[in-house]
């Protein structure tokens, strides 16, 4: 169900851009007020939700320990995967963002005959999350090509090498073509594989889509409708320095291109996208485990009913007693 | 515990990179700068329409380029049909006079490296 | 202990399983209370001695759970009150984008195929809740957006799955977010005690926890009989009479085990291990019958409750006079001791930082929290050369070693008991890398599952630990499994003796102290279990 309406919601998203742009013509609706628009919601909704996260307390410090504690000077601790100062977290925390360290020590149980489990090494969702996420950024990275007047040295940097095997003209970007592949392979795991599709939801299958339906469209304008790249610039610049102009003639595949990236924007507070947020934030992951070293204060830590040890011996003072315990009240 | 200090910091880091476009034109660039080339040509209309030629001049001389090379075919037939000898040197710059004008500030403004001229010397009187 | 397994089909069978979930749909699933794969629910008594709501006689079977009027009320309000004091729980429920890394990382999972074990699906149980009654999607959009009524049935099936859960932070381990499922279980398990649903396996130790100051409601004379009792079986085995300090004042160091120790075997030849290795370093040391127990049920009920029960062991140190505190071999006991017992109830400002006053050693790492782990002082002694050893009195014992979830996901517990183990025993051998040390799995029975009425639950979740033993058993000849947990030592034999029969149980300092070579000992004949040491058997014989 979730997946067909996602696919159903991003054709009408096309559609959509169809009408408004190849029909109507609402160029300036579709090129300025709705980008404008889904900038605003990206940010303000983005700034929100990690503002909500922070507003609650991390009440104690519950870091999930992968290694060694810090204990022994003869026991060599493991200041990465169970980090004893800010420096070991801040490691910890940069080998998760940036190389998704957890993900990587997947591991697939299967069961056999005996009855036996194994557990065989599994690194393709590794691969093609560790593979999406960096083309996705690469690919960001480089349409600000688009963005800025004049372009920042290491744009032109990330550029050559992306397109470092000039294949075709327009050249070929890897990082289309590893994006591409990256999305497809979610995709399919999802559908292929019984459990992970017994869990998605429409809110799983929707952003694949949309994605694939930016890199698509981003793709098909490069190499095949072609657009007037010059008038995109001009309308993005002019958008990012608050002069916007509504240029005539850039070609219908642009404006699909632009929607379904302004729908992602306006989406992305509201749903699982903010786990780029939310991982900062991960007290099992972002806190060192000191426990016993420094004291981890909790903010709501309020006074409970406790049973006193005067309550106790009151109540078992004769038996103590009987058996020579010492009492603090004879 | 309540590392609020900390996120702050992250949300103003992550604002600052997002908004880096908007900022950098702002501030350091030129802002909502458009560059002005010339067309300057002694004809009346290039080989296929302006649309056309905006759009696909990179493809048309690509494909240009793979007929001489590679067939030794040297004839194009316009889609109105008229006939072009396939030559940056000599039909494309004969006309457009001014690459630095008409081809650079245009490659440049999107940062488009073309690799024509790591072959193709550029014509006298074309050059700054 | 053993248990009667009498009634849990032949392996073969259990492990008829599909790993594969049904076509329909998880909401339209309902939960069916089988037997053999729930605990009984939480008897009134106890619920009203910890002055808990909703203390009524009742059973999950039953179609009317007598919930209280309000009760949809008091979860919702309960549940924003956790959203607003947990970034945690707040984060779980956000962010997870169903990467599926989890589903198979879970033992009842690998051992039931029931998808609702897949950690990422007993989390959606509540995050579907939470979807329909604080996020806007969930409102206008219901079931598209994964967002469900909260209803009875769900009740019903939080409770079922919230304890088919052990808290062991597998999952969390392979989670791209680090997601704990043991933190949304806690939130469940504690949104189900506002409605007085509870189990009784956790429930009644709670309750006597609270008044006795153990588990298992033993009082002070009680207790004392118990130690020296056992002090009896350590003078008939070594002859050397030892004393057992009690509720002394002026001791240097409060000692404090899991009350598992003291109750039933095989930790009872872990709390004499202890004992003796006290007694060989005279170490002015004290047991107590308020604070008799380290573990904490509190954890498999709420954060209160850890808090009420955890209070007694600083307030206890600080009646005593003692200068820091000592822990001994248990798992969940040491979570609370490493992660809770100092936010909760300190600053422990009238201990000092504990230091070994056989070695010198300032445990730094234990500087705040003044509290230490039997296996880090231990480790101590030993790397001192402070211990006469003969660890060839093991010979007979094919070792491997069970990292406890908690020790080793919650404190980083690795290296020490393993050195520990190498020096008292010739014949250590690990399982394989996916399941032990960070990777380990569960004994199937923590987190208050531990209960023979829910005992199929138990050996499923087991097997994939069981298997691990299996493994080195067939290819080492391995006959013990080492473990630092007293929940471990009760719940592995069971699974032992179903899934790798012939493997025993046994607690590190059991091995310490067959192997401890006391000043003025008399020629041991058999171990502290009464069995003929390798060599002796002839002598046993005559």
């Amino acid at each position: 169900m979730g997946l067909w309406f996602s696919l159903f919601t991003v054709v009408i998203l096309v559609l959509f851009v169809f009408m408004g742009v190849g029909v109507v013509g609402l160029n300036s609706l579709f090129g300025i007020v709705i980008p404008y628009a889904a900038l605003l919601v990206f940010l303000v909704g983005v700034v929100y939700r990690v503002g909500k996260w922070a507003r609650a307390p991390v009440p104690f410090r519950i870091p999930t320990t992968c290694g060694q504690q810090k204990s022994h000077p003869w026991i060599k601790a493991n200041n990465l995967e169970s980090p004893y100062n800010t420096l070991g977290v801040i490691v910890r925390m940069a080998l998760e963002v940036l190389l998704f360290r957890s993900l990587f020590r997947n591991t697939r149980a299967e069961l056999r005959d005996g009855p036996r489990v194994v557990y065989g090494g599994t690194k393709w969702l590794w691969l093609a999350g560790l593979a999406f996420h960096w083309s996705f950024l690469l690919i960001l990275i480089r349409h600000l090509r688009f963005f800025t007047e004049p372009i920042p040295f290491f744009v032109n940097l990330f550029e050559s090498m992306d397109g470092l095997f000039e294949i075709g003209v327009p050249t070929l970007y890897m990082t289309d073509i590893i994006i591409l592949l990256a999305v497809t392979y979610l995709f399919l795991r999802r559908v292929v594989i019984p459990q992970i599709r017994y869990i998605s939801l429409a809110a799983d299958y929707f952003p694949l889509f949309l994605i694939l339906g930016v890199v698509l469209s981003g793709v098909l304008m490069r190499h095949f409708y072609k657009v007037d790249i010059f008038k995109v610039k001009e309308l993005a610049t002019g958008l990012f320095s608050f002069h916007p102009v509504v240029t005539e003639g850039i070609g219908l595949a642009f404006y699909i291109h632009l929607f379904l990236v302004c729908t992602l924007l306006a989406y992305f507070p509201f749903s699982k996208l903010m786990h780029m947020g939310g991982v900062f934030l991960s007290p099992t992951r972002n806190l060192a485990n000191n426990n016993r070293m420094r004291r981890h204060v909790n903010p709501w830590n309020y006074p409970v009913k406790v049973h006193t040890y005067e309550e106790y011996e009151d109540e078992f003072r004769e038996k103590m007693k009987a058996v020579g315990l010492p009492v603090e009240k004879e | 515990m309540n590392n609020r200090g900390m996120i702050i910091a992250g949300i103003i880091i992550f604002l600052c990179m997002i908004t880096f476009p908007i900022w950098y034109n702002v501030v350091g660039g030129k802002a909502a700068y458009t560059p002005e080339f010339k067309i300057v040509s002694k004809e009346k209309q290039c080989v296929e329409s302006t649309k056309y030629m905006r759009a696909k001049h990179m493809q048309l001389l690509n494909d240009w380029r793979n007929s001489v090379v590679r067939d030794g075919k040297r004839t194009y037939t316009a889609l109105d049909g008229k006939k072009y000898d396939m030559s940056l040197s000599n039909t494309c710059l004969n006309c457009h006079s001014n690459k630095a004008d008409f081809c650079d500030k245009c490659h440049n403004y999107v940062e488009v490296t073309p690799t024509c001229w790591n072959c193709h010397v550029v014509p006298e009187g074309n050059k700054l | 202990m053993s248990e009667d397994l009498s009634n849990v089909p032949k392996p073969d069978e259990l492990m008829r399983i599909e790993h594969k979930p049904p076509r329909k749909g998880w909401m339209d699933v309902p939960v069916d209370f089988k037997p053999g794969t729930y605990s009984y629910p939480a008897k009134a008594k106890n619920l009203k001695i910890l002055d808990m709501p909703n203390p009524r006689e009742w059973s999950p079977t039953d179609e009317d759970w007598k919930l209280p009027e309000n009760w949809k009320e008091i979860v919702r309000e309960g549940f924003k009150d956790r959203l607003d004091k947990y970034r945690s729980f707040q984060l779980f429920m956000d962010i997870c984008v169903r990467c599926g890394a989890c589903a198979d990382k879970c033992h009842f999972f690998i051992g039931s195929g029931d998808p609702k074990n897949m950690p990422v699906l007993r989390a959606e149980l509540m995050r579907s809740v939470y979807r329909k009654e604080f996020t806007t999607s969930g409102k206008i959009f219901g079931k598209l957006a994964g967002a469900r009524e909260l209803t009875t049935d769900v009740i019903k099936e939080w409770f079922y799955y919230f304890y088919q859960c052990t808290e062991c932070r597998r999952c969390s381990v392979f989670c791209p977010y680090g997601i704990d499922t043991a933190e949304i279980t806690m939130m469940g398990r504690e949104l189900l005690h506002l409605l007085g649903c509870g189990i009784n396996w956790a429930m009644e130790p709670v309750a006597n926890c609270f008044r006795t100051g153990n588990h298992l409601g033993i009082q002070p004379h009680g207790f004392k009989d118990t130690l020296e009792f056992f002090a009896d079986d350590i003078e008939d085995l070594t002859g050397i009479k030892i004393n057992v300090p009690l509720n002394k004042k002026g001791a240097d160091i409060l000692f404090v085990v899991p009350s598992g120790d003291y109750f039933g075997d095989p930790g009872t030849y872990t709390c004499m291990g202890y004992m003796m290795l006290f007694h060989e370093l005279g170490l002015n040391y004290t047991w107590s019958t308020y604070a008799s127990e380290g573990g904490n049920f509190g954890l498999f009920t709420s954060h209160e409750m850890i808090k009420r029960l955890n209070a007694k062991i600083y307030a206890e140190a600080k009646r005593l006079g003692v200068k820091w505190i000592l822990g001994g071999e248990c798992g969940h006991m040491w979570r609370v001791m490493h992660q809770y017992m100092d936010t909760m109830n300190g600053p422990a400002d009238f201990l000092e930082v504990p230091t070994s006053p056989i070695t010198g050693t300032r445990f730094e790492n234990a500087k705040s929290t003044k509290m230490v782990h039997i296996t880090e002082f231990t480790s101590d002694l030993m790397k001192h050369n402070k211990l006469r050893l003969d660890p060839g009195r093991n010979d007979n014992l094919i070792v491997t070693f069970h990292d406890s979830c908690n020790p080793a996901r919650a404190m980083g517990l690795i290296e020490e008991p393993r050195y520990v183990i190498r020096k008292v025993c010739n014949h250590f051998h690990e399982m394989p890398e996916n399941t032990i040390k960070e990777q380990t799995f569960c004994c199937g029975g923590g987190a208050g599952l531990g209960n023979d009425e829910n005992m199929e639950m138990r050996l499923r979740g087991g097997f994939p630990r069981g298997n691990a033993v299996r493994h080195v058993q067939e290819k080492y000849g391995v006959n013990r499994l080492a473990c630092v947990c007293a929940i471990d030592r009760a719940t592995l034999v069971p699974v032992c003796d179903y899934w790798a029969p012939g493997v025993e149980v046994t607690g590190v300092h059991e091995m310490v102290a067959n192997a401890l070579v006391m000043k003025g000992e008399k020629e041991r004949t058999t171990d502290l279990r009464g069995e003929p040491l390798p060599g002796k058997e002839e002598v046993e014989d005559e």
